[in-house]
């Protein structure tokens, strides 16, 4: 029995093409793009025009883009320094309760050195209503920082209108596209985006790599000191190899596009469908029509996460509980927390995320299971 | 081709990319993630994380996994600072480290933090004795490179760390990017609270490096988000650069045990042929360096010129550190050891790994002698 990936939004298989795209970077032009010589001009070309294919994919300019070592970093350099360069400005930060540790754990550190954040809360679906942003905004706000789409439950938020209010009340806006990159066409231009966050391992590119998109004209304090790369921003070596397989899962991306917003969705509705079909009870976390197309979380009452996750890992199927990065310890989710407040809905919460390599007879199959599972559990 | 440029950056060995390409399409679960599938890499990396820990000698629980030797430095240094200020805010480093420290130091100098930076002599080595006298009651970091990016310089690491145990509230952070599988040294015996390595400079993937956290020792991180690396440093695991990483270490040891003599010869033949070549001066001192780097001067030739002669003759060196190569000015560490400025201007790195062959050694000699025959005819300034 072949095991069914339904974990996408924890990290996703690396394509073949994206690995073969890399290769070359270590076999023949492996040059620091720092050195003078052929190797390193050559490496140096490689990245400006992955730098340009990147920036492209967001309507950036190429001069917008900082490499970095993934999500985690792009969300920490892109708080923290936006935090730290403008503390003279202000020390009030507003996010949102249903934000992914990075951010959360970033705005946090801020916090005990001297800023002051305010934690917007969500709706039962996790959305952010755009009037709080305007509400908290104060005189000394530097920035707002929310998601583009949640990742354990889904639910996009209302990006357009908290970029349009931070754009009329002149306050920086991140926000943390982890998720939604590549499932949803996003373009900072039109959003009013000043700072964005990509990972290339959730976009089946390469672990270790991830982008900060930062509007032109704007100064981040630097985390990491050293050399002289990425525009003073990042220091380091790049890692070429890494962003050349980045640039090739963006590449694909741009390709597929079309049709592929469409079958994720699909499969969703599938899962959803046969779960109807076959009558067990469960409640939607999040929103269907809201929200990105890959993430599905849905709570069976009367199981519990752990039986649950444990008859599916023996099944062969490979769900989650919520974010990976806090799976680990199976803690209530501090993200359904802030939507609703019902013990056995937030212990009985699975999410299954769809992606590259998964089919529909796949989604069904995991589907029936699923059913099978829950039936079993709930007649003990 | 001759590539002698690997303290630059190294061709990565193929076992290595082998490796790199078999877990990016086999193993691409998130560690993190509690099904079988997360197990089954969580396992991988911890089996590497004992790996690397037996190679270097230290608990497995010391071992973080970081982007790279610039971010491994800089959470050394900053990790402690921000930590441990409230004990002191003073640190102590030298004039010639690599930018990643230097540049760190300098952050934390605008901090508030008063830094001593201790100089060096003309072989560029630090005292003892500058050392000793540096140190006050509210000194709480020594960070000192093992051996120097750019002359190839050993510094008296080992001493030191036993100087250092004296003062058992002082941290001692080593940067050993340079110095790895080419010059060894005990961390633990020496004292070593905190020591940064790099991927790409041991024929591993680039994004990748390592700090060695000794057990006990706390520091603020620099990354904030999961709980991954003991808490030291968030994100989702480099995976495949992790285990190909291991591997490429494992090779280097290897190598450094069987073919050091290799090195060695390679490096005495290069010597002794620069310094018979009129107007070649050498910059590396002859005792106290490391055997993969030698640097030396043309004084009266532009560094920048003889690069690209070298380069038209599929050859490649550099000037100085790539990190700071685009900038036009003298090499801080040449100066720091106080070249004068025709000589410090005028400096060429060569940089070895395990495998570059004797006849390359011989064959880079009389492409070099041929191009300032005839450079020195045109362009003696």
């Amino acid at each position: 029995m072949s095991a069914i990936y339904l974990d996408h939004a924890a990290t996703s298989p690396t394509r073949e093409e994206v690995v073969e795209a890399m290769v070359p970077y270590f076999t023949t032009q492996y040059g620091n793009p720092s050195s003078i010589h052929q190797f390193g001009r050559n490496t140096r070309q490689a990245l400006d025009e992955a730098r340009r294919v990147i920036a492209s994919s967001i309507n950036a300019n190429f001069k917008e883009i900082i490499f970095t070592s993934g999500g985690t970093e792009s969300d920490n350099m892109a708080i923290i320094g936006t935090a730290l360069a403008l503390q003279e400005k202000g020390k009030h930060i507003i996010t949102s309760k249903v934000e992914h540790h990075a951010v959360l754990h970033a705005v946090q550190y801020l916090e005990e050195n001297g800023f002051e954040v305010s934690y917007l809360s969500a709706d039962e679906e996790g959305r952010i209503d755009p009037q709080q942003v305007e509400d908290a905004i104060r005189d000394d706000t530097i920035l707002v920082t929310i998601m583009y789409g949640n990742n354990e439950v889904g639910t996009l938020q209302p990006i357009e209108e908290i970029g349009k209010i931070t754009s009329e009340k002149k306050v920086l806006f991140h926000t943390d596209a982890v998720q939604a990159y590549g499932s949803v066409s996003i373009d900072v231009k039109h959003l009013g985006i000043d700072l964005l966050s990509v990972s290339a391992h959730k976009i089946n590119g390469p672990k270790g790599n991830g982008f900060l998109y930062v509007r032109e004209g704007l100064w981040l304090e630097p985390r990491a000191f050293g050399g002289e790369q990425e525009r003073k921003r990042r220091a380091g070596t790049e890692n070429v190899p890494g962003i050349m397989g980045m640039k090739k899962a963006v590449e694909l991306i741009q390709e597929e596009k079309i049709g592929r917003h469409e079958q994720l969705l699909n499969m969703k509705k599938r899962m959803l469908e046969i779960f109807d079909g076959e009558g067990i009870e469960y409640i939607l976390n999040g929103s269907i029509n809201l929200s990105l197309p890959h993430v599905l979380n849905v709570s069976f009452p009367g199981t519990n996460v752990e039986a649950m996750l444990v008859n599916l890992d023996l099944a062969g199927i490979a769900a989650s509980s919520g974010s990976a990065c806090t799976a680990g310890s199976i803690e209530p989710s501090h993200v359904l927390a802030a939507m609703f407040d019902d013990h056995e809905r937030m212990t009985s919460a699975i999410r299954f995320s769809f992606g590259h390599g998964n089919t529909m007879e796949e989604i069904e199959q995991a589907a029936k299971e699923t059913v099978r599972i829950v039936n079993r559990l709930t007649s003990m | 081709m001759i590539y002698f440029d690997n303290s630059a950056t190294t061709k990565p060995y193929p076992e290595a990319l082998k490796t790199y390409m078999t877990v990016s399409e086999s193993y691409f679960a998130n560690p993190s993630s509690i099904h079988r599938l997360g197990g089954e890499v969580e396992k991988l990396i911890s089996t590497a994380r004992n790996q690397i820990a037996g190679l270097l000698r230290v608990n497995p629980g010391e071992v973080v996994f970081t982007s790279g030797g610039t971010e491994a430095n800089n959470l050394a240094i900053k990790g402690i600072a921000i930590e441990h200020q409230t004990r002191g805010k003073h640190l102590i480093s030298t004039e010639i480290e690599h930018a990643s420290c230097y540049e760190s130091f300098r952050q934390l100098e605008h901090l508030g933090f008063d830094i001593t930076f201790l100089p060096v002599d003309r072989n560029g080595h630090v005292s003892i004795q500058d050392l000793r006298n540096a140190i006050r009651h509210d000194s709480i970091l020594v960070s000192v490179m093992h051996v120097n990016n750019e002359i190839g310089t050993i510094q008296p690491v080992e001493e030191i760390g036993q100087f250092l145990k004296k003062h058992p509230k002082i941290f001692f952070h080593v940067d050993h990017v340079q110095g790895i599988g080419k010059v060894p040294l005990q961390y633990v015996q020496s004292g070593v609270d905190l020591c940064s390595f790099s991927s790409h400079k041991f024929h591993g993937p680039k994004g990748v490096g390592i700090l060695y956290i000794r057990n006990g020792v706390t520091l603020s991180p620099l990354l904030h988000g999961g709980s991954q690396e003991f808490k030291h440093r968030a994100g989702t695991e480099n995976i495949p650069g992790i285990i190909a990483m291991a591997k490429a270490l494992r090779l280097t040891m290897e190598k450094s045990k069987k073919e050091m003599d290799g090195l060695l010869r390679l490096n005495r033949l290069l010597r002794s042929k620069l310094v018979e070549i009129e107007g070649v001066v050498l910059n590396t001192p002859e005792k106290q360096s490391a055997p993969h780097i030698i640097n030396f001067s043309v004084p009266g030739i532009k560094p920048e010129v003889l690069i690209h002669s070298l380069e038209e003759r599929d050859v490649f060196v550099s000037t100085k550190s790539a990190c700071s190569s685009k900038s036009t000015e003298v090499s801080r560490v040449l100066e720091a050891t106080g070249y004068e400025l025709k000589r410090a201007s005028s400096a060429i790195r060569i940089s070895l790994s395990f495998d570059n062959t004797m006849n390359e050694g011989e064959r880079f000699i009389a492409i070099l002698e041929d191009i300032l025959n005839n450079l020195t005819k045109v362009m003696r300034y």
